[in-house]
């Protein structure tokens, strides 16, 4: 018996070395392990023997079963994995190819600049308000202390759409009236309002029919200069950097008293004078002030006991200086080789 | 505005104080100085030329130059040097403008001692081809040689150029107002100039006699100057009219734009022998005209003012004289005017006749009545002076101004209140001294009265707030946020759609656009879907910009062009704007214009293309993603501007909201797709909350079938007979495949469907499944006419 086991063990290892791939392996198994299997083969003939012998031949060939099943397994297993790997190889790509490209739409350049400001003044309890474009004189110029004739109109020169009574607005302060008529509870209000804005002027590099404010009004009681003061420097750090300082000049505006403009230390030369700040070391970036008493009364907020201040800037002033733009047209071309460049979050 | 500070040094003590920083001061305390011009020359001299000879072969002369020192040769290029005129030498040692430093040198052979300088060398003009070609500047001949230019001509002048705010250039205007400023920063006081005569005993009531037919002039003074010699004006009169930007024009002249310039008061003189005995004011009649000094014919309106002799037209209140009673080189008589005329009348003829003037600004901006009656004595006192005038001894006055005084009372607290600072009694004393504002003090109660050059000023505290505020300095003032109650802020309204429907647009890979509202009338005529009465401008600026528009979409194929010809193939754009129509009417469009791939990798070919049905994909996202999910639908229709046969009107709860599709090819030959929708319609609609549903736990059956049908048969309508007969069992379709081709008739077609069957209680058995099923083809074939195509 163990003779034979041993002759199968060596044909075995014979036949071993003649494997080339894994139908050899298939085949291997067939001819040692299959129903009529060398292997299967040694206990066909168990019924004639002992007991004893029973259990040394069931012993022995379970034993090179055992060996036989391990020793082609392995095998089978090793080409498989080589095949794999071969397989695996052949299917390597270039990853330096181009990509397919899923991209996200990007925002108007402006409107990137509007979402930034709004955001920061949502975050400190304004609400984002707007109107129409189509306005009455009545609120774009007269409640807002603008009588007819007033010199300050000048400055404004308005497209009118039907006689003197409707307009496409010049500045987007008729938000600010709209929203203290219709707040008939006479309660505190903060609002900011961006919106398109239009003025007679030739477009070119600096100028544009249509352009875009972005305005916030705070009414309540005991409002000051510094509050409004302290307002601004959170927004100027937001957009210019922490290092930003801020200052207030004297200037006017019909509808505020005490009127003043809003600098910011300039962000390129940090104070010390260059080209952008034109050597004074301060950019301005926005016009501010006090309520007007009459503004206030004109929207039925009694100026005893109402104080409030309203704020604005040009939005594509405040972008042209924070993204570096020299062409106010840049925003309303849509050129999508500059939009893409937008579509990131800033720092 | 140019502010000469030689000028104001008469009625402002300015000795030491460095004007640069004075500059800055007065522009921190609101007034803003837009830029200072000094010259800084030194080492000019007036010269005499003794001799001057051609030197040979050159355009140059050698000059002999009396400089006062000494006698020196100088070698000159200008064309006009010549002998016996006097000119501007810069010796060696003076730098000109630009850094340009005179020295001794030798030009072809022959010493130079100096240069001879045109104006433009000096910086005293532009440097221009013409201005070049004058040559050197030639002095008048009774200039004292060897003496200072720099003094000579006033060019120790420094020129404050003032950008105004509308509040400031009622006063800061004129150089009197100007001072009182200055001396409001540097805490000084105003000496007002000489307004003494000596007048002759003679009264001007024998020559004339005044009458007011309008209540738009609330004063009119006149006074009149006899035998005035009209020559040129004095050097000081002339360099201060330039330096203000005016022209010097003969003395007469001068003085009525000096005192403007002075006072701020328009004057105007007329010819009296050529004026008559009468003046009358009145407003003119329609169609009345008038030829004024330029030698128009101006036809009037009964809006505007005018000065009459009793009959006839003799000037346009405010705005300009007529040229019958024009002042000329044998006038003798004067009759000077200084008056107040209703503002709103002087801007409305100015600006309707086109003749915007200094005086007709000032007239506009509102005149303060004290120096009306000032302005006019000064006059008489330099025509004494400077045109040897008689002056007569009385005036003609029409006063019918409303005089209140402005009288308004404020806190301490006030103040600090609304400037958020701490002032003390003191500081608001020193503001107001400062000022010139007169008050009293009691209980930290101030009680100020505003003087009437300060019109901008009103008798409101709010007003003295500022005034004191800005006078003390803003930079005092330290940042402290309101205290206020905390709440969270939001959009509102509209808006907060707006937001998220072009987030959602931008995440579905569209570039958001922002294009201009007003349009041409070509873009006006494309894409009439859903129109109202358009909105025009009353007087556009081009035909270009002329409607307001009433959709978005030829803005967007506008951007489309320009991407296009900067060579960007694949644009997917969107803006989100409001729209206006019947005079004030609001409606915010959503319009979206796609082009090219939207997915794109060139190299593996996966290509996503624009076609109709992404459109429709991307429209389907932004419904369902705001809770409209089967409140819509396509319906087939013919749109202004689309292809015919590859476009749809969106409705949304039956109600039309816009249309997408192809623009036609009459538009343009390329595949451009377009959607546009009212966002205002959409934003209507009630949306019910988000609700959990159970997905069904039991099994789900798939069925697929497909029909033959006529071509003309859509899609939708075979879907809504499957579902119909489907019922609740019936949980989805979906269409797998459209063909045309072998084996279907040329107006057919075949779609196949994939349909699921499931219930959400049980697991559902065949032969229940199959019921329904057969009962789907029978309702299709029967209705539709269709056939099942076999398996």
């Amino acid at each position: 018996m163990k003779e034979k086991v041993e002759s199968i063990k060596n044909e075995l290892s014979e036949d071993l070395k003649e494997v080339k791939n894994i139908q050899d392996v298939q085949n291997l198994k067939v001819k040692y392990l299959g129903k009529k299997g060398l292997v299967t083969d040694l206990t066909s003939n168990m019924k004639d023997l002992s007991i004893e012998e029973k259990k040394e031949v069931g012993r022995l060939s379970n034993e090179l079963k055992g060996l036989v099943t391990e020793t082609l397994t392995n095998l089978e297993n090793k080409i498989n994995n080589e095949e794999l790997e071969k397989k695996l190889k052949n299917e390597k790509i270039d990853i330096s190819l181009p990509s397919t490209k899923v991209s996200c739409g990007a925002p108007n350049i402006l409107e990137k600049l509007i979402e930034e400001v709004e955001e920061l003044a949502i975050s400190m309890g304004y609400d984002v308000v707007e109107g129409p474009e189509v306005e009455k004189d009545l609120y774009n110029f007269e409640l807002l202390n603008l009588p007819k004739g007033h010199p300050a109109r000048d400055a404004q020169d308005t497209f009118y759409t039907d006689g003197d009574t409707l307009l496409l607005r010049s500045q987007t302060s008729p938000v600010q009236i709209r929203t203290m008529l219709e707040n008939t509870e006479k309660t505190p209000i903060r609002i900011i309002c961006p919106g398109k804005t239009y003025r007679r002027d030739d477009d070119d590099a600096t100028h544009s029919h249509q352009f875009s404010q972005i305005e916030g009004l705070l009414v309540d009681k005991d409002i000051s200069l510094a509050n409004l003061k302290a307002t601004f420097d959170v927004i100027a750090k937001k957009l210019f950097g922490e290092d930003r300082e801020t200052r207030f000049r004297p200037s006017y505006y019909p509808f505020t008293e005490p009127s003043v403009e809003m600098d910011i230390s300039c962000f390129n030369c940090g104070g010390k004078g260059c080209n952008i700040c034109k050597g004074t070391g301060w950019i301005t970036v926005g016009g501010a002030g006090i309520v007007h008493h009459n503004v206030l009364d004109n929207c039925g907020y009694d100026s005893e006991k109402w104080t409030g201040f309203a704020f604005g800037f040009g939005a594509e002033r405040l972008a042209m200086l924070k993204y570096g733009i020299t062409d106010i047209r840049t925003f309303y071309t849509n050129d999508l080789r500059v939009t893409n460049n937008f579509d990131r979050k800033d720092v | 505005m140019a502010i000469s500070m030689n000028w104001v040094k008469e009625y402002v003590d300015l000795e030491n104080v460095d004007l640069k920083e004075l500059a800055t001061k007065i522009t921190n305390a609101g007034v803003n100085v837009e830029h200072v011009s000094q010259h800084n020359l030194n080492n000019l001299v007036v010269g005499e030329v003794l001799e001057c000879d051609d030197i040979p072969d050159t355009h140059l002369h050698r000059c002999l130059v009396d400089v006062g020192i000494d006698k020196r040769q100088i070698v000159c290029g200008a064309n006009n040097v010549r002998c016996g005129i006097k000119v501007i030498v810069s010796l060696p040692g003076a730098i000109l403008p630009g850094g340009f430093e005179i020295k001794t040198s030798t030009i072809r052979g022959y010493e130079s001692n100096g240069m001879i300088c045109a104006l433009s060398e000096l910086g005293l003009e532009e440097d221009t081809p013409e201005n070049h070609a004058k040559g050197i500047y030639e002095l008048p001949l009774d200039a004292p040689v060897g003496t200072d230019v720099v003094k000579y001509m006033s060019l120790d002048d420094t020129i404050y150029e003032l950008d105004l705010n509308p509040n400031r250039n009622i006063d800061c205007t004129n150089h009197i107002g100007f001072a009182y400023e200055i001396a409001s920063v540097l805490g000084k006081k105003v000496t007002l100039p000489d307004i003494s005569t000596n007048p002759i005993k003679d009264s001007i009531k024998k020559y004339f006699t005044l009458e007011i037919d309008t209540p738009n002039c609330t004063m009119y003074n006149a006074k009149m100057v006899k035998n005035v010699e009209i020559k040129e004006s004095p050097d000081f009169i002339k360099n201060r009219l330039i330096a203000a930007g005016m022209r010097p024009i003969n003395n007469v002249v001068d003085i009525s734009n000096y005192v403007m310039l002075e006072f701020g008061q328009p004057l105007h003189f007329f010819d009296k022998d050529k004026l008559g005995n009468k003046i009358k004011v009145r407003m003119a009649n329609d169609n009345e005209s008038i030829i004024t000094i330029d030698k128009k014919e101006r036809v009037l309106t009964n809006e505007d003012i005018v000065i009459t002799d009793g009959t006839k037209p003799v000037c346009i209140a405010g705005v300009m004289g007529g040229a019958n009673t024009e002042v000329d080189e044998n006038t003798k008589d004067i009759l000077i005017e200084s008056a107040i005329f209703n503002s709103y009348n002087v801007r409305y003829t100015s600006l309707r006749l086109d003749l915007r003037s200094e005086a007709s600004l000032r007239y506009e901006r509102g005149l303060n009545y004290e120096y009306t009656s000032m302005a006019i004595e000064r006059a008489c006192h330099l025509l004494e002076k400077y045109a040897s005038g008689k002056v007569l001894n009385d005036t003609i006055v029409y006063d019918n101004i409303e005089k209140k005084e402005k009288v308004a009372k404020v806190t301490l607290e006030e103040i600090n209140k609304t400037l958020g600072l701490n002032m003390n009694l003191e500081d608001v004393k020193t503001s107001l001294n400062n000022l010139g504002f007169d008050y009293k003090e009691s209980k930290e109660t101030f009680t100020v009265t505003i003087p009437n050059r300060r019109l901008d000023v009103e008798a409101h505290r709010q007003d003295l707030i500022e005034e004191i505020g800005r006078l003390y300095g803003y930079d005092k003032i330290k940042s402290v946020l309101p205290t206020i109650p905390n709440k969270s802020g939001k959009y509102v309204g509209a808006v907060k759609y707006r937001k998220l429907i072009s987030n959602r647009l931008r995440s579905l890979g569209l570039n958001e656009c922002k294009t201009y509202t007003l349009i041409s009338d070509e873009e006006n005529n494309m894409f009439k879907y859903n129109r109202h009465e358009q909105i025009d401008l009353n007087r556009p600026m081009s035909s270009d910009k002329k409607i307001i528009r009433q959709t978005l979409i030829p803005s967007l194929l506008k951007t489309y062009e320009y991407n296009k010809s900067r060579n960007v193939k694949d644009v997917m754009i969107y803006e989100i704007s409001n729209t206006y129509f019947n005079k004030t009417e609001e409606d915010t469009k959503i319009a979206i214009l796609m082009k090219g791939n939207y997915i794109n990798n060139l190299w593996n070919k996966t290509i996503i293309k624009t076609d109709f049905y992404l459109l429709k994909g991307i429209l389907e996202n932004v419904l369902d993603y705001l809770g409209l999910k089967n409140r819509y639908h396509l319906k087939e229709a013919e749109i202004d501007g689309m292809h015919p046969g590859i476009s749809a009107e969106i409705e949304l709860d039956r109600e039309p909201i816009g249309y997408l599709g192809r623009v036609h090819p009459n538009i343009s030959k390329d595949d451009i797709y377009v959607l546009e929708m009212s966002m205002t319609k959409i934003i209507d609609k009630k949306i019910k909350p988000i609700k959990y549903k159970e997905i069904s736990k039991y099994p789900s059956i798939q069925k697929d079938l497909a029909f033959i049908i006529k071509k003309d048969i859509s899609s939708g309508t075979i879907e809504d007979s499957i579902k119909k007969a489907g019922g609740k069992l019936l949980t989805n379709i979906d269409v797998f495949d459209v063909y045309t081709g072998e084996n279907v008739q040329d107006d057919e077609k075949s779609i196949a469907y994939s349909l699921t069957f499931s219930d959400p209680t049980r697991t559902l058995s065949d032969d229940e499944v199959m019921q329904v099923f057969n009962k789907i083809i029978e309702e299709v074939e029967k209705k539709h006419n269709a056939i099942l195509r076999d398996k």
